[in-house]
């Protein structure tokens, strides 16, 4: 006997590619519209993109819900369906579930300092919250943005950073592992930029988005800023095969028993520093 | 209480008449010791003695392969449609620590977002419990977490009482099927012969590895950097047969299958294992879990220490199935006792 579920979660919504630019060798940009409505998400979800007949993915959100009709994902070719995705342009059809997580805890961060930190492609989720604070900046303190990346040519919405770069509102820093002879700013690891922030501790909420390595060496150098724990949020990467708490792979290894895509994937440091790997 | 007898010799009667409604799944003797729930048409075909079955009842509420989305990508714009494949069926003889497992799973795929497909195949599912008496065999550990006698979870309950069994009526789908198999009630001899059986299986299953239930939490606390875990993960071989025959094991993958046409297919979940090498790595190559010692860890944690944060119960239902399936020999009680020992 075969009938129909209309509520399964596991129901696909479908969304269109509406524009698509490849950034850099390993990453492209698409711009999605939902054929149902928005996507009505917050700063620092997912999505599951499903690809009919190759499968499925969790990839951040790197557009903020201030831009609305509809949201943006950056994908670095890194498995089957992110390779298959770079294929895609233009007018391509994907099955969409979600937005699935916790998001970046915006309430708790009115009215305070905030300090970002992205390496490498973790600028794409917390790009979802910086333009979010960029189009609601009178609502928040000062604004740091420090961004690290392994060459020039990986840095990812270089349009965009020069338009962070020029205004008054934000002090952006950025630094890379290598450099060509051209380059002009800062060379060596994000670390080094975090000592020359000035802040008011009590009142600074730092954002941490990057590869696992670069957790433990940031988290360190804004604890020696007296950040307080629950003000350093993270955003960790698991992979994730429902979304729902269920498939079991996202589970991360603390006593509480945290699912990544359902407890996470935004995370305090106060809630995860009993983890064995973040 | 709601009780009713069947006498020995009306088993047989019993079970033509209710595959006659539905199709009746049973352990069934598989040889070597082996047993396994397959379908059933008579009372001979059952085997009322046995040690839990290769696979739990599991496989029927969340099959080891089960299409859960049909896509067509013919037209313009793809097309799915998730649903359900599964017909009514009743589950016969299904123990205590398999009806523990059940509850275990249920109280998982109720949690929101719900998982329909689990939920609607459970509806589906009409239960008949069965006790045992004594212990099956030496694996088993339902005393430590209290599965040796039932706790709900069936619609019928069957205590072998000699001649007859009692059975319990737990639902008003249980009492309605016997009413239309014409069972009498049980009288108070009944009873009291219920009773008695219980009062013996107080001297025959006591907990079978000597360290109070309440205290392993704390003691898979305590164990994170455990020399347990370094001999376990020398030993085992990640082949997840611990996890494909655990009652309470759900975790899963999906997976598209495409049509030779190309433009039809469908999404599928299938069994999963925490053991497996890839099962917590992720695309950009780093790997969470690499060390079999730690999915191990995991795996025990999973049963132990994190379910009863949030379910409030073990997700070990002491069914011994993962002792006695594992190639490497590891052996549940043994881990248990070897990580309370350490702390002593």
């Amino acid at each position: 006997m075969k009938e129909e579920i209309k509520n399964s979660n596991w129901k696909l919504r479908k969304g269109r590619i509406i524009d698509a630019k490849q950034m850099t060798s390993a990453e492209k940009w698409f711009d999605i519209k939902l054929e149902d409505g928005g996507l009505d998400h917050e700063p620092g979800q997912f999505v599951q993109v499903e690809l009919f007949g190759i499968g499925e993915a969790p990839i951040s959100i790197c557009s903020s819900p201030t831009k609305r009709g509809s949201f943006e994902l950056t994908v670095r070719a890194a498995g089957r369906l992110t390779r298959a995705m770079h294929a895609l342009g233009k007018g391509d059809w994907l099955g969409i579930r979600g937005p699935f997580g916790k998001p970046f805890p915006v309430k708790l961060m009115t009215g305070n300092d905030l300090l970002f930190v992205a390496g490498g492609l973790g600028i794409a989720p917390l790009r979802s919250l910086i333009n979010y604070v960029m189009d609601n900046r009178r609502e928040f303190g000062k604004v740091d943005i420090l961004l690290g990346c392994k060459t020039p040519e990986d840095m990812l919405f270089g349009d965009e950073i020069k338009k962070w770069q020029k205004r008054l509102d934000v002090n952006f820093s950025c630094t890379v592992d290598r450099s060509a002879p051209e380059w002009k700013g800062n060379v060596g690891l994000i670390t080094s930029l975090i000592p020359g922030v000035t802040m008011n501790p009590e009142r600074t909420f730092s954002v941490v988005v990057g590869p696992p390595i670069m957790y433990k060496f940031v988290i360190a150098e804004l604890l020696k800023k007296n950040i307080p724990e629950r003000q350093i949020i993270l955003s960790l990467e698991r992979h994730m095969k429902c979304g729902m708490g269920k498939c079991g792979h996202c589970q991360i290894d603390h006593p509480k028993n945290y699912y990544c895509c359902k407890d996470g994937p935004t995370f305090t440091y106060e809630e995860v520093k009993a983890a064995r790997k973040l | 209480m709601n009780y009713h007898i069947l006498n020995k010799d009306g088993l047989d009667g019993f079970i033509k008449k209710l595959s006659k409604k539905m199709k009746v799944y049973a352990p069934v003797s598989k040889g070597h010791g082996n047993f396994a729930f397959e379908e059933v048409s008579s009372g001979a075909q059952v085997a009322l003695k046995y040690i839990p079955t290769i696979l739990p009842p599991k496989k029927y509420l969340m099959p080891q392969r089960e299409k859960m989305l049909e896509f067509d990508v013919t037209g313009e714009r793809p097309v799915d449609t998730a649903m359900l494949e599964a017909e009514e069926i009743a589950l016969f003889g299904v123990h205590t620590c398999d009806l523990a497992g059940i509850q275990c799973l249920n109280m998982v795929f109720s949690e929101r977002p719900r998982d329909y497909n689990y939920l609607l195949r459970k509806e589906k599912l009409f239960i008949i419990g069965l006790e045992c008496n004594t212990y099956c065999d030496e694996h088993a550990s339902c005393a430590l977490v209290g599965n040796q006698l039932p706790n709900g979870g069936y619609d019928l309950f069957f205590t072998d009482l000699g001649e007859c069994f009692i059975i319990h009526v737990n639902t008003q789908k249980g009492e309605d099927l016997l009413e239309d198999m014409g069972l009498p009630k049980a009288f108070p001899a009944d009873m009291a012969e219920l009773t008695r059986v219980r009062e013996d299986k107080k001297a025959i299953f006591k907990n079978e590895i000597g360290v109070e239930p309440k205290k392993l939490p704390e003691i898979f606390e305590k164990a994170m950097n455990s020399k347990v875990w370094e001999e376990l993960g020398k030993r085992c071989l990640s082949c997840g047969n611990c996890t494909n025959v655990c009652p309470t094991c759900y975790c899963f993958d999906m997976a598209d299958t495409v049509n030779l046409d190309l433009k039809t297919g469908a999404r599928s979940r299938t069994w999963d294992s925490c053991q497996f090498s890839t099962f917590a790595a992720v695309a950009g190559g780093e790997d969470f879990r690499p060390d079999r010692s730690e999915r191990q860890r995991h795996r025990f944690s999973r049963k132990f220490k994190f379910p009863l944060d949030k379910f409030y119960r073990f997700f070990c239902t002491g069914c011994g199935r993962c002792t006695r399936t594992c190639m490497a020999k590891i052996n549940l009680k043994d881990t248990l006792k070897a990580l309370a020992a350490e702390q002593r």
